[in-house]
């Protein structure tokens, strides 16, 4: 047996067990996007062919690097980053 | 698993002085060519010399066999126990073995140890491994680096502070709270409409920090807040501040250590804190009533974590809400108010009932709108410095009820408040509150002169909420 812990169920379970994450959005209109650039090599690049896609649509670009893609964010930037755009599109690996 | 070898089967453990004393009796049982199986649970190479040792260090063949003591001598013929011999007793070995040599340089009787099985910790542990424990609800995995409480956080289960991770051993531990069966149906949970069972309020009943003992009254809280009247789906969803308040009464309040005294709706007892979270908990998670989906209250109140607490019957010269609500002294009970916050009532100076009734009924007033009248029930929560003044003055419920019905007849305000005073017509009189309305009931700590209202539900009445009051199951209380 691992040792991983087992909780039995609180809910109705009318939803599935594993976390949900949060719903897609339909569309871009009127959001703001977060581009952000966890410092692997070349995730620059990516990204600003990505705001320049983005821009031609006419959709308001911000843009985010963490210090190193070994650590998660510091939560400085994680607050930033939810408080002033909507979706984020993350350069995740090289 | 449960299957012995015929013949003899002993239990021992090293850490057990009358095991080490037996030794030499398990060689001779051998040696006189019965055939023995030793079932040891600390240590594999105990007892020293034997060999052929069983390892029951994951402790199945003693809880499958009801091993409360070590060393345990069983008899087995058939695969079936035909007797047993617990701790050393000279003459039950010999009996059972029909040796009649047996352990002839040891003493007539030594007590043994605790069987490692029924330690406390171990025994809910080996009962679900092996005991086909009747839990049904899905299992959660959560991975041994991630952080328990995190991922019930994670998972949407808590209502903003910590929960007690509901492993299967604490359920299971709280599942012995109660005689009922875990797959009853206690009633249908709103919003979601599902089937609320003795499972899932026990697992929550875990999460929210309770005791096994205090399940039969968190169970009548649920069947209490599931009768029709309480209107418990309207509640969890209305704008309103109200939610479920809970007044224990009975002896099973002072059983289980309720708090009916100092700071009784405070903070500070694990068992008021914790039956009144329980129930927020299972209508959030069983029912799926949670804030900003179906429970849209404006500004919600800090009662929606938990607010319950008992009445002090103790010394009191008045019947308690429960007798008044036509339940017996003795019966436990659990009633449910659709209320609000406290609203202190601060009177340091009357003296007599009739003046000191003239404040309460002020406060009275001023529920919810002082102007308007028959919108929200009330408790009247009297201090014991109160109470005394009415108990000096042979004052009971009754009369002060009486006193205060009179006081609370006020001009009906218009129904629309915005309008001003010149504007509107010379109203009838109306009674504040609704009959049946205003619960009596005494608590609090034996210095200060101070007592509360908490105000009700604006929906109260057939239209919404009634007071219900729930006894305890009489399977719960058997002994």
């Amino acid at each position: 047996m691992s040792d991983n812990m087992i909780m039995l169920d609180p809910t109705s379970e009318l939803n599935p067990a594993q976390r949900q994450r949060l719903p897609r959005a339909e569309s871009l209109d009127g959001l703001k996007v977060g581009l952000l650039d966890i410092s692997k090599a070349r995730g620059d690049v990516f990204l600003d062919r990505l705001e320049e896609l983005f821009q031609a649509d006419g959709i308001e670009v911000k843009r985010y690097s963490k210090p190193t893609f070994a650590r998660p964010a510091p939560t400085d930037l994680a607050q930033t980053i939810a408080a002033e755009v909507d979706v984020v599109v993350e350069g995740l690996a090289d | 698993m449960n299957n012995l070898s015929d013949g003899y089967a002993v239990f021992v453990k090293r850490d057990c002085a009358t095991c080490v004393l037996v030794s030499p009796v398990l060689a001779e049982i051998r040696a006189a060519g019965l055939p023995l199986t030793i079932y040891t649970q600390d240590d594999p190479t105990f007892p020293d010399g034997m060999d052929d040792i069983t390892n029951d260090l994951t402790l199945e063949a003693a809880y499958h066999n009801d091993i409360e003591t070590v060393p345990t001598l069983l008899r087995i013929e058939g695969g079936k126990e035909q007797g047993r011999a617990v701790g050393w007793v000279k003459d039950e070995w010999l009996d059972l073995s029909q040796l009649p040599d047996l352990g002839k340089e040891l003493p007539a009787m030594r007590p043994g140890c605790g069987s490692k099985s029924v330690e406390p910790g171990i025994a809910e542990r080996l009962a679900v491994e092996f005991g086909n424990v009747p839990i049904t609800s899905r299992r959660i995995e959560i991975s041994e680096i991630e952080d328990d409480a995190e991922a019930c956080y994670d998972r949407g289960w808590t209502d903003g502070l910590p929960v007690v991770p509901p492993t299967r051993e604490r359920v299971w531990r709280m599942l012995q709270g109660t005689s009922r069966a875990p797959d009853e149906v206690v009633g249908i949970m709103p919003p979601d409409l599902v089937e609320c069972t003795v499972e899932k309020i026990a697992i929550n009943a875990v999460m929210a920090g309770c005791k096994p003992e205090y399940m039969p009254l968190v169970l009548a809280a649920v069947e209490g807040a599931l009768i029709d009247e309480f209107c418990l789906h309207g509640l969890l969803a209305t704008t309103w501040f109200s939610s479920p308040v809970l007044v224990i009464n009975g002896p099973l309040a002072q059983r289980v250590g309720m708090n009916a005294k100092g700071n009784a709706m405070g903070q500070g007892n694990r068992a008021n804190a914790t039956i009144g979270r329980a129930l927020q908990l299972i209508v959030r998670n069983v029912g799926g009533g949670r804030p900003g989906e179906v429970d849209r209250s404006c500004l919600g109140q800090p009662g929606k974590y938990t607010f319950c607490f008992a009445e002090d019957e103790e010394g009191s010269c008045w019947d308690s809400l429960a007798v008044e609500r036509g339940f017996d002294a003795n019966q436990s009970t659990v009633t449910l108010f659709a209320g609000d916050g406290v609203q202190p009532i601060f009177d340091q100076k009357s003296r007599t009932p009739e003046a000191l009734a003239r404040t309460f009924s002020l406060t009275l007033r001023s529920i919810n709108h002082p102007e308007m009248v028959m919108i929200g029930d009330a408790i009247l929560v009297v201090s014991p410095e109160h109470e005394r003044v009415f108990r000096d003055a042979g004052w009971d419920k009754d009369r002060l009820r009486q006193e205060l019905d009179e006081l609370l007849l006020m001009p009906e305000a218009n129904s629309d408040p915005s309008l001003s005073r010149k504007d509107m017509v010379l109203p009838p009189v109306a009674s504040k509150m609704r009959p049946g309305g205003l619960l009596i009931v005494r608590a609090g700590g034996g210095a200060g002169m101070f007592s509360a209202v908490i105000g009700g539900w604006v929906a109260s009445g057939p239209k919404g909420s009634i007071p219900v009051t729930k006894e305890v199951s009489s399977r719960e209380v058997q002994e």
